[in-house]
C-alpha cells in the first residue's frame, strides 16, 4: 500500500497542500484534475524527484520521504515518454538492467520477454526518434516495467496520443495492469479516461485533494464544478454484462437491463451521451432497443438546451432543446418514456 | 523528389549582401593564403625542420591540450550547474566567467603573475610541490586556460540546457544515482557542444600571445627551450622582418586549420543523421 500523508509541495505560483491518499496495492489509481493543478509534481515529489515541503511518502510500510529517487522502487512515464535519444529502443529498455549489472543473457532475456509483453519486439534495432507516439509510449512502459517497480507512475500517458491509438493505448494499459499487477497511479485531464481506467480516483483542485471514490460515485455527488461539469455530459453505469437474444449484450445495471453491443462479459461500465436519449410522453415504436419509463427528478436550464435527468432508477441525464422541453410540457415529477438505440451505449 | 529552381531576377539588397560579403570573406581570406602560397614548399619544409620552429609548435599543441583537459575536468561540472541550477547571484558569475575574452591578456598575464607567481598566494603552494609557473611549461598552460576557459564552460552549458531535465530524472527512478545518472544521460547528449567548446578552447589557447607573453616567455620543453607559436612569429618578425617571418607563419596558418578542422569535422560527424 502506499500511503501519502499531509503532503505538502511548493509549485512558485501556488501550494499543493494537505494532500492525504492510500492507494492499495496492485489498484489502478486516477488523479483527475485541470490543467496546471500541479499533476505532474505531484508524481515527481511522491517519486523523490521534486522536493517536499511537509508530509510523508510510505510503500509497504517504509517511509521513502527522504531516499533518493533511485532507491524507491517507483517508475515514471512522463507525457512526452522522455526515451534516451542516444540509445536504441533495446538500450532504452536495458538501462535499469545495466545500472543493475544484471549478467548479459539475463538481460537480454528479460528485455525480450517485455518487449514482448508491450509488442515492441520488432522495434528494438531502432532509434526512439523514428517511432510513432504510440510506440514510444511502449517503449517507456518497457523501459519502466523491465526494472519491477512497487509503484507505477504515469503522467497524462494518452493525452498526447491521437483518438485511436489513445483507445488501443487504454485497453494495453487495462492488460498490462492486469498482467504484471503493478500498482499504477496514473494523473490525467481526460474524465473518460478516468472513468475508463480508474478503479478509483481522485479529484486534485485548487491544490488539494477534493475528493476519492469510485468514478461513479464522483459523477454521483461531484464536489467540484469540474467534475460536475463532466457529469452533466455523461451518463456513465456499473452493471454485470451477459448474452442476451439476437447477438445483443444484456446489461443489468441494478434495476434495469440495458441492451448493448459489446463482447464483454462481467464487470463492465457503460456510458451514454445524454444527447442519445430520446424523451417521449408515450412509448415510442422504434427501432431502438431500449425504451424505459421514469420519473423527471431534476431540470438544469444552460440557454438553448435543456438537461432533464429521469429517474427509472437509476438517473438517466438527457439532453434536448429548449423547443422540446416546452413542447413536452416538462416539469419534476411528471411521468416520461426515454429511448436509445443499443448501439449508442459505449460498454468499457 | 526533385526540385525545380525558377531563376528570380535577385533584388538589390540581396546584391548589396552578397558583395558586402564578398568583401569581408576576401578580408579573411586573402592574408591567410597570400601568406602560405609565398613560399614553396620546400621552404616551408626546411622551416618545419628548424629545432626552433617544431618545438616550439609541439610545445603551443602540447600546452594547449593540456590546458583544454584542465578545462574539461574543472569546467565542466560548472556549466553543468549552471545550466541546471538556478540560484541568487547566477548572471553575476556567468558575467564573470566570459570576463577573461574583454580584458587585454597582457593585462590577464600580469594579473595571473600576482596569484602564481612564486612569491604570492597560490603561486607559493603550488611552489613547494615543485610547479613554478613562472617561465614554464605550467605558466604556458595557465595562461591558455585563463583566456581560453570561457569558451568551453559557455559551449558546454548551452549543451547541458538542451538535455531535458526529465531524462535525468527518468534516469534516476531506473536505478541511476546522480553520478551515473550524469555520466550515461546528461554527459552523452551534451557532448557535441562539450567537444565543440573544447576545440574553441584549444584552439585560443594555442592561439594566445599576450599573457604567455608575460607569464612564460620562453620555458624548457623536452631538453631544450621553446617559445609558443604566436610569441615565436612575432619574435621573428621583430627581430629580422617580413620575410623572415612569413615561411614560420605559413606554417602555424596550416597546421592551425588543419587541426581545427579536423577537430571540427568529427564534432560535427553524424550530425545530419
Amino acid at each position: 500500500m502506499i500511503a501519502i500523508k499531509n503532503l505538502k509541495v511548493d509549485l512558485g505560483d501556488f501550494l499543493l497542500q494537505n494532500i492525504d491518499l492510500e492507494i492499495n496495492s496492485g489498484e489502478y489509481f486516477i488523479i483527475l484534475g485541470p490543467t496546471g493543478a500541479g499533476k505532474t509534481v505531484l508524481l515527481e515529489a511522491i517519486a523523490g524527484l521534486y522536493p517536499v515541503l511537509e508530509g510523508e511518502v510510505w510503500i509497504d510500510g517504509r517511509e521513502v520521504t527522504r531516499l533518493s529517487p533511485e532507491k524507491r522502487r517507483i517508475g515514471i512515464v512522463y507525457q512526452d515518454y522522455s526515451l534516451f535519444p542516444h540509445l536504441s529502443v533495446e538500450g532504452n529498455i536495458a538501462f535499469g538492467l545495466r545500472l543493475r549489472k544484471y549478467p548479459k543473457a539475463s538481460i537480454k532475456e528479460k528485455v525480450n520477454a517485455i518487449a514482448e509483453i508491450v509488442g515492441v519486439t520488432h522495434l528494438l534495432e531502432r532509434k526512439p526518434q523514428t517511432l510513432s507516439g504510440g510506440e514510444q509510449q511502449k517503449v517507456a512502459l518497457a523501459r519502466v516495467l523491465v526494472t519491477e517497480p512497487e509503484v507505477l507512475l504515469l503522467d497524462e500517458p494518452l493525452s498526447a496520443l491521437d483518438p485511436e491509438t489513445k483507445e488501443r493505448m487504454q485497453s494495453t494499459l487495462k492488460e498490462l495492469h492486469r498482467r504484471v499487477g503493478v500498482t499504477i497511479i496514473h494523473v490525467t485531464h481526460d474524465f473518460e479516461e478516468a472513468v475508463a481506467l480508474g478503479e478509483r480516483v481522485a479529484v486534485l483542485n485548487n491544490g488539494c485533494i477534493a475528493q476519492v471514490g469510485a468514478p461513479e460515485e464522483i459523477l454521483r455527488q461531484p464536489s467540484s464544478e469540474f467534475v460536475a461539469h463532466f457529469a452533466l455530459s455523461r451518463n456513465i453505469f456499473t452493471g454485470k454484462a451477459e448474452e442476451g437474444e439476437d447477438g445483443h449484450a444484456c446489461v443489468d445495471v441494478g434495476g434495469i437491463k440495458l441492451r448493448a453491443i459489446t463482447e464483454l462479459k462481467g464487470k463492465v461500465r457503460l456510458s451514454l451521451r445524454p444527447e442519445d436519449i430520446i424523451i417521449s410522453k408515450e412509448p415510442l415504436h422504434s427501432t431502438a432497443r431500449n425504451c424505459f419509463e421514469g420519473v423527471v427528478s431534476d431540470i438544469a436550464h444552460r440557454g438553448a438546451v435543456v438537461y432533464v435527468t429521469v429517474n427509472l432508477p437509476p438517473d438517466f441525464i438527457c439532453l434536448i432543446t429548449r423547443q422540446s422541453f416546452e413542447e413536452l410540457g416538462l416539469r419534476e415529477g411528471v411521468k416520461v418514456w426515454i429511448t436509445f438505440k443499443a448501439s449508442a451505449m459505449h460498454v468499457f | 523528389m526533385t526540385k525545380t529552381h525558377v531563376w528570380r531576377k535577385p533584388d538589390g539588397m540581396s546584391i548589396i549582401f552578397v558583395l558586402l560579403g564578398v568583401i569581408i570573406l576576401l578580408f579573411i581570406f586573402a592574408p591567410l593564403l597570400k601568406t602560405v602560397v609565398s613560399s614553396s614548399p620546400g621552404v616551408l619544409w626546411n622551416t618545419l625542420l628548424d629545432e626552433e620552429v617544431y618545438s616550439s609548435i609541439l610545445l603551443t599543441i602540447y600546452a594547449a591540450m593540456i590546458a583544454t583537459l584542465v578545462g574539461l575536468f574543472l569546467g565542466v561540472p560548472l556549466a553543468y550547474l549552471l545550466a541546471r541550477r538556478q540560484f541568487w547571484g547566477k548572471r553575476f558569475l556567468e558575467g564573470l566567467i566570459d570576463i577573461p575574452i574583454v580584458i587585454p591578456h597582457s593585462a590577464a598575464g600580469v594579473a595571473l603573475l600576482f596569484v602564481f607567481g612564486s612569491n604570492f598566494l597560490a603561486g607559493e603552494v603550488f611552489h613547494t610541490i615543485g610547479i613554478s609557473f613562472f617561465n614554464s611549461v605550467a605558466g604556458v598552460v595557465i595562461a591558455m586556460i585563463f583566456v581560453s576557459i570561457p569558451f568551453l564552460i559557455d559551449s558546454a552549458k548551452e549543451g547541458f540546457k538542451t538535455v531535458d531535465v526529465r531524462l535525468e530524472k527518468v534516469a534516476r527512478t531506473l536505478g541511476a544515482s546522480p553520478w551515473r545518472s550524469f555520466f550515461r544521460v546528461s554527459l552523452p547528449l551534451a557532448w557535441r557542444s562539450i567537444f565543440s567548446g573544447s576545440v574553441m578552447m584549444w584552439a585560443r589557447g594555442a592561439s594566445e600571445f599576450g599573457a604567455v607573453l608575460i607569464l612564460a616567455y620562453y620555458v624548457p620543453f623536452f631538453g631544450h627551450y621553446a617559445r609558443v607559436a604566436p610569441i615565436l612569429v612575432a619574435d621573428r618578425f621583430a627581430s629580422f622582418g617580413l620575410e623572415y617571418a612569413q615561411p614560420v607563419t605559413a606554417i602555424v596558418i596550416l597546421i592551425s586549420l588543419i587541426v581545427f578542422i579536423s577537430l571540427r569535422t568529427i564534432a560535427y560527424r553524424g550530425e545530419k543523421a
